[in-house]
């Protein structure tokens, strides 16, 4: 039963179209992540743990504050600390706060080659549903973030949902809900464009020149937005990319070659559905799980 | 706090040093950022690391660990010889103007009066000069060569920018340009608040750190304003409350202290603590201590407090010295103590030197744990490889572990460290056989007072007639308890001025402290705490969060102490006539007739400003001080001491008086002097914090906390860690002439090295959350590296301060 | 169209030899509807609270199983901030974000527990035999080494060998109860955290 508010925009390999009647309940939402407000208390993470119910593993400490080190499927955000020395000589500790960015124009969503495992709502999260998912990994390969997690118990794509279960209900997403210091806030995209504004004025009078909003033009804006000091060098902040598209693969699958590329398809395909009907889409085997960890390899090629 | 979270948001200007907010205290730093986004505020953070706090500040400045009060003192010398005075504020409600006996002296780091066989001072000479008519002397024009405030630029004159620059290592453009902001709020619309915590308090001279920051907020006209004042974070979700009613070696409930045994007079106990106005028409609050004081005793042991036996006051244990921590772990190492009983405390960890706290342990009959979790205390007796290495078979203390429930499975009140008295509710049931610490305490209690009733025993009086009304003697209930606490009228009570009215009928809760009386017809158990319960029902339960003129006082909310006031000495935010120097934050107003406003005023309410009473009126001065008297252990204007772990073997400021190398009046016992090491052998300065995923030793039981940060580490800096060879990740050993630890290295550009007195010093990071119990990983107790010695006044250990050395594990 | 290279058309064409496009086959596992996850706290009953932590003394709220009915056993699954908080305005800090994990800590204690001398391990003990045996101590300890009267004659009172520490995330009600039963006892060796 598709909730009201929710409703949909796109969903992955699915050619029958979405219902587009009626206008959408909801109006466009987004999540602006101010990294000048963000002092990488983590509670983000812990929160999100906490709504969605995952625990990550008890890891190690490697050397960093960053822990757990990377996404995972337990771990749908992360922190990313960078200490940077700026032209002044003065340090600068820049914390950034990982995930999906929930792309006006999704990578994943486009790469996603199981009818309805991804989707796009009306207000613009970008959601996987695992019931449909095959653990196949494009997703992973069609993000230009890097930011899906194929999981080894169950063999299935895990991201932020953006709480898509409370913003049905018409709440904010937890990590909106619990940062300490509100750098991240949560509204209508527009509203949150205009209060990146008015930071980046406040920015640029304690003079950083070059501060500015990161919402990039190459995967058609996102629903995860940054204010960012030094708006012109991304790459500052623990490598957040510089002019992020969607990736050559979706490209490739989208275009002149998909001929091509379908004829492959319907051989793995075939492959793919007899292992469906054989062991069924729950469970697992070694050797799925150490395919599932090669072609993430292979994708962060 | 004398301001509160909120308030926070009204700073123009906010100063973090010795805490660090964003990190220990994340939800209440977002009126740091509020200020900042919405009031344009600068911030300043001042700290040995680059910390949490740091990386969203406008300006950050390194400093030593432990040199505090060099930064602060050139702070205050910078001010006076800049004149960024509010000359209005501190001619009027400071003592700046008073003049100070001839006898005081201050030569070479020494105070007159000072004993060194007894690291002492005789405070005597630490006093104003009196005038034939018995008050103090004044000197308006601030021209008396011993008036207060030519002392205190006389003091402070050797406290330069250069000072700074070699003694803290902190850049002199820097503390320059921290000046400048800090100087721009002396002006009466500009406002600067200063958050401190641990980072102050845990230093041999802590309270003269404070008391320097608190002068500087004086100058500048910062305390009792909106967005100003000096605000303690405090750490843990009651440790206000439980101060505040006394659970402190020599305190008795709202601040009301133990006799000592020479006081073995109860009148003269109760004048001592009840002095007379030193300037005229001031209000000298505690003269009213006789009637908090007898509303204690009714409501501790009722009817058997009489008028014949002084209410009790021979019920009351009275002390030859202070048996702080430090002190009875002290008695504990040495035999002396045989029974221990710890309530959701683990010392184990909390104390310094973990060594000694096990030998004291050891040396216990039997020790008690009340606690949720499994602590590393209830088990000092097992053998944790090298994290904690005893053998159980040569420890004879018997121990009880008793489960606990803990916050969400009780209901009560908790005090914040804005005052507020917040009530909280039940939504389970506790574990297994857990119980409330109230049933454990009343089990306890019902068990010795029948034993004393059955059998005697030692002085069996304060037992046995101790007041037990709760209609379950097993467990009282929380209601019970705090209506206790608040008070009620014993008999019916009537105006003083006007004897045929009736205010309050006997059996009624009072409505505040106001109506406590010294005659045993009121019972309080704590009189700050008097108005919480009223006739009107349980204040600490409002939940209403209006805001009316948005600056942040939410008046109905919870309730605060003292009167539900939200910001102390606020009379101080108006001028001499009662006109609020800030308009657009105005606190409290006097209309011609009253004062109000947005807070309860901390004031006479009808007095007219034109008679001239101050507005700190708990001092008899009814002003602000800046000279302590004999407020202070250490001396009347704070002065730098080298922590007792110092890098330097000296004390800059005066390298000739080896007396005055560390705080001259802090007690430091034998043993632990015997254990102290030196720069030689231990050449780095070590600091223990908290991180930010982390509650000092609970949250290691916690999984997602042992998530976010799961394994012991300690912080080099990068410059360091290339001397050692160390890489990120490396695992390291860091020692002090106490003991060890391993942890894993994290390399970082936030310590840098510093160059002090000529002489390189690096500073290394020690965060304190690990243990040997818990679902994080096993790693060693951070105590067992910190030595045992107190500052001065309060005995709150060193552990900010201290010399280890580091070497790959 | 954008350009893709002969290297990336290689990675590529590998990568998709892992997936596999069922639809494709025109067969499809479930149809093709989007669902969010329902939401866990429909019906859930509120409990306001107090993060015990630090000072700022966040307003949270729990969430536990049942209405209160008298069959339904309280558990609780869920705790936010208090959006009404003055102070904390809903957020938490990843302390107070965890509390859920400090509740059903393994860590917590469920039982009470003896370890006699020399003992290497904890033992079994009720509730009525360890306050039974604690009160004893007390006693002997305090009838043994109680102080009246110092030598020169002054009444003091008070009982130094044994000593506490009170909780510092403890509700006022149990500190004010903890003193007062303290203090009855003469003890002077008492503190609580804010020492440290």
């Amino acid at each position: 039963m598709p909730l009201q508010s929710l409703d949909i925009r796109r969903r992955s390999a699915t050619t029958t179209p979405s219902p587009a009647a009626r206008a959408a309940a909801t109006p466009e939402v987004a999540k602006l992540i101010d990294t000048s407000k963000c002092i990488g208390c983590k509670a983000c993470q812990t929160a999100c743990m906490e709504w969605n119910d995952l625990r990550d593993e008890i890891g190690t400490t490697t050397g960093v504050y960053d822990n757990p080190r990377d996404l995972t499927p337990q771990s749908w955000t992360v922190m990313r600390f960078s200490e940077y020395e700026n032209p002044k000589g003065d340090l600068e500790w820049l914390i950034r706060k990982d995930g999906c960015m929930h792309c006006e124009d999704p990578g994943c969503l486009k790469a996603c080659p199981a009818p309805g495992a991804i989707v796009q709502y009306a207000n613009g999260i970008v959601d996987f549903h695992e019931e449909n998912c095959i653990g196949c990994g494009y997703c992973v390969t069609g993000c230009p973030f890097d930011v899906p997690r194929i999981s080894k118990r169950d063999h299935k794509a895990y991201k932020c949902t953006l709480c898509s279960d409370r913003v049905a209900v018409g709440l904010e997403p937890a990590c909106v809900k619990a940062c300490p210091t509100g750098a991240i806030s949560y509204g209508t995209k527009e509203q949150m464009t205009h209060d990146a504004a008015e930071r980046v004025v406040d920015l640029k009078s304690r003079g950083f020149e070059q501060a500015g909003l990161y919402d990039p033009a190459g995967v058609g804006g996102t629903h995860v937005m940054y204010v960012l000091h030094h708006a012109d060098q991304p790459g500052l902040y623990s490598g957040l990319a510089a002019k992020p598209t969607v990736s050559p693969m979706v490209r490739l699958w989208k275009g002149a070659t998909k001929p091509l590329a379908l004829g492959t398809m319907v051989l793995v395909a075939l492959a793919g559905f007899l292992n469906y009907v054989r062991v069924g889409p729950n469970e697992t085997r070694d050797e799925d799980e150490d395919q599932a960890e090669r072609e993430k390899e292979q994708t962060h090629v | 706090m004398t301001n509160h979270w909120v308030d926070i948001k009204n700073a123009d200007v906010v100063l973090i040093m010795g805490g660090n907010a964003a990190e220990a205290h994340p939800c209440g730093f977002k009126w740091v950022i509020e200020a900042k986004a919405h009031n344009k505020a600068k911030l300043i953070v001042i700290d040995p690391r680059f910390t949490r706090s740091a990386s969203v500040a406008d300006l950050y400045l390194p400093i030593r660990a432990g040199t505090d009060i060099v930064l602060l003192g050139a702070l205050i010398n910078e001010l006076l010889s800049k004149d960024q005075v509010q000359r209005e504020y501190v001619t009027n409600y400071t003592d700046l103007t008073f003049i100070v006996r001839e006898d005081y002296g201050f030569v070479d780091g020494l105070y007159s009066g000072y004993d060194e066989s007894k690291r002492k001072y005789d405070r005597t000479s630490w006093d104003y000069e009196r005038g034939p008519d018995g008050f103090v002397k004044a000197d308006p024009t601030l021209a008396h060569p011993r008036c207060v405030y030519n002392l205190l630029k006389e003091h402070y004159a050797r406290y330069t920018p250069e000072l700074v620059e070699r003694v803290c290592g902190t850049p002199k453009a820097k503390f320059l340009e921290a000046a400048a902001l800090i100087g721009s709020t002396s002006t009466t619309t500009r406002a600067m608040t200063i958050m401190y915590a641990l980072g102050w308090t845990q230093h041999s001279t802590g309270s003269q750190i404070i008391r320097t920051a608190a002068m500087v907020q004086l100058l500048l006209g910062n305390i009792g304003v909106a967005g100003g004042g000096m605000n303690a974070l405090r750490g843990h979700s009651n440790i206000q409350g439980l101060t505040d009613l006394g659970l402190m070696s020599n305190l008795l409930p709202g601040y009301l202290t133990l006799p000592g045994q020479a006081e073995q007079d109860f009148d003269a106990y109760i004048t001592a603590r009840a002095p007379k106005a030193l300037r005229p028409n001031q209000m000298s609050y505690w003269q009213n201590y006789g009637k908090f004081h007898v509303s204690l005793m009714k409501a501790w042991w009722g009817d058997a407090a009489t008028e014949q036996n002084h209410w009790g006051f021979d019920y009351l244990p009275k002390l030859d010295k202070m048996y702080d921590m430090l002190q009875v772990y002290e008695l504990m190492a040495d035999g002396k103590m045989n029974g221990y009983i710890c309530q959701g405390f683990n010392p184990l960890a909390a104390a310094p030197n973990k060594a000694k706290m096990t030998e004291g342990f050891s040396k216990l009959k039997f020790l008690v744990v009340m606690d949720p979790l499994a602590t590393e205390t209830s088990e000092f007796w097992k053998n944790f490889g090298e994290h904690h290495d005893v053998d159980s078979s040569k420890i004879q203390t018997e121990v009880f572990r008793l489960p606990t429930s803990c916050f969400a499975e009780e209901d009560g009140a908790l005090t914040n460290s804005s005052r507020w008295l917040q009530w909280h509710w039940k939504g389970a049931d506790p574990p297994g056989e857990a119980r409330t610490d109230i049933a454990i305490m009343a089990g306890l209690y019902t068990r010795l007072r029948r034993l004393y009733e059955a059998d005697g025993g030692a002085f069996p009086d304060p037992i046995v007639k101790l007041s037990w009304p709760y209609a379950r003697r097993e467990e009282p209930s929380p209601e019970e308890l705090a209506r206790e606490y608040s008070g009620r009228a014993l008999a019916d009570l009537y105006d003083p001025k006007d004897k045929t009215k009736l205010i309050r009928k006997a059996g009624e809760q009072l409505s505040g402290f106001g109506e406590l009386r010294d005659d045993g017809t009121t019972s309080s158990g704590c009189w700050i705490f008097c108005g919480a319960w009223t006739e009107a029902g349980n204040l600490m339960a409002r939940r209403d969060n209006s805001d009316p003129t948005g600056i942040g006082q939410t008046r109905n909310w919870a309730w605060a102490w003292p009167a539900n006031r939200r910001v102390l000495y606020n009379r101080a935010s108006c001028d001499p006539a009662g006109k609020p120097y800030n308009r657009a934050r105005s606190l409290v107003a006097w209309n011609g007739k009253a004062w109000g406003g947005a807070d309860v005023p901390d004031f006479k309410a009808d007095e007219d400003p034109a008679q001239g009473m101050g507005p700190f009126i708990m001092n008899p001065e009814g002003v602000a001080r800046f000279f302590a008297r004999g407020g202070m252990a250490d001396g009347p204007f704070p002065e730098h001491y080298e922590p007792f772990e110092n890098p330097l073997g000296y004390n800059p400021l005066h390298p000739k008086e080896p007396r005055a190398t560390s705080n001259p009046a802090a007690r430091v016992f034998k043993r632990d002097r015997e254990a102290f090491g030196t720069a030689d052998a231990f050449p780095c300065v070590a600091t223990t914090y908290r991180l930010t995923e982390h509650f000092h030793y609970w949250t290691k039981h916690v999984r997602l906390n042992a998530i976010m940060q799961p394994e012991q580490l300690v912080e080099i800096g990068e410059v360091h860690a290339k001397e050692l060879g160390i890489r990120a990740g490396d695992r390291v050993k860091v020692s002090s002439n106490r003991g060890f630890i391993r942890a894993v290295a994290v390399v970082t550009k936030r310590i840098r090295p510093m160059t002090i007195e000529g002489k390189p010093v690096h500073t290394v990071g020690v965060p304190i959350h690990w243990g040997f119990k818990g679902l994080a990983k096993p790693g060693f107790l951070a105590n067992t590296l910190t030595p045992v010695v107190g500052d001065a006044n309060t005995q709150t250990p060193e552990f900010k301060a201290f010399l280890v050395k580091v070497e790959k594990a | 169209m954008a350009q893709v290279t002969r290297r990336e058309f290689l990675k590529v064409t590998g990568a998709t030899l892992a997936g596999s496009s069922i639809a494709l086959l025109g067969f499809t596992p479930e149809p093709a509807i989007a669902e969010v996850r329902e939401f866990k706290l429909a019906r859930a009953t509120e409990t306001r609270n107090t993060c015990p932590y630090c000072a700022v003394a966040c307003g949270i709220v729990m969430y536990s199983l049942g209405d209160k009915a008298k069959n339904a056993k309280a558990s609780i699954f869920h705790i936010e901030g208090d959006a009404d908080h003055p102070v904390n305005r809903g957020t938490l800090c990843p302390k107070g974000a965890s509390l859920i994990d400090f509740i059903h800590s393994p860590s917590r204690l469920q039982h009470p527990e003896y370890r006699p001398p020399g003992s290497s391990e904890w033992q079994a003990i009720s509730w009525d035999d360890a306050l039974d045996r604690i009160a004893r101590l007390m006693k002997a300890d305090r009838d043994a080494n109680f102080v009246a009267k110092t030598a020169d004659g002054l009444t003091v009172n008070r009982w130094l060998t044994t000593g506490m520490l009170a909780a510092s995330a403890s509700s006022n009600e149990v500190g004010y109860l903890t003193h007062k039963v303290m203090r009855s006892l003469g003890v002077l060796a008492f503190d609580n955290q804010a020492r440290v």
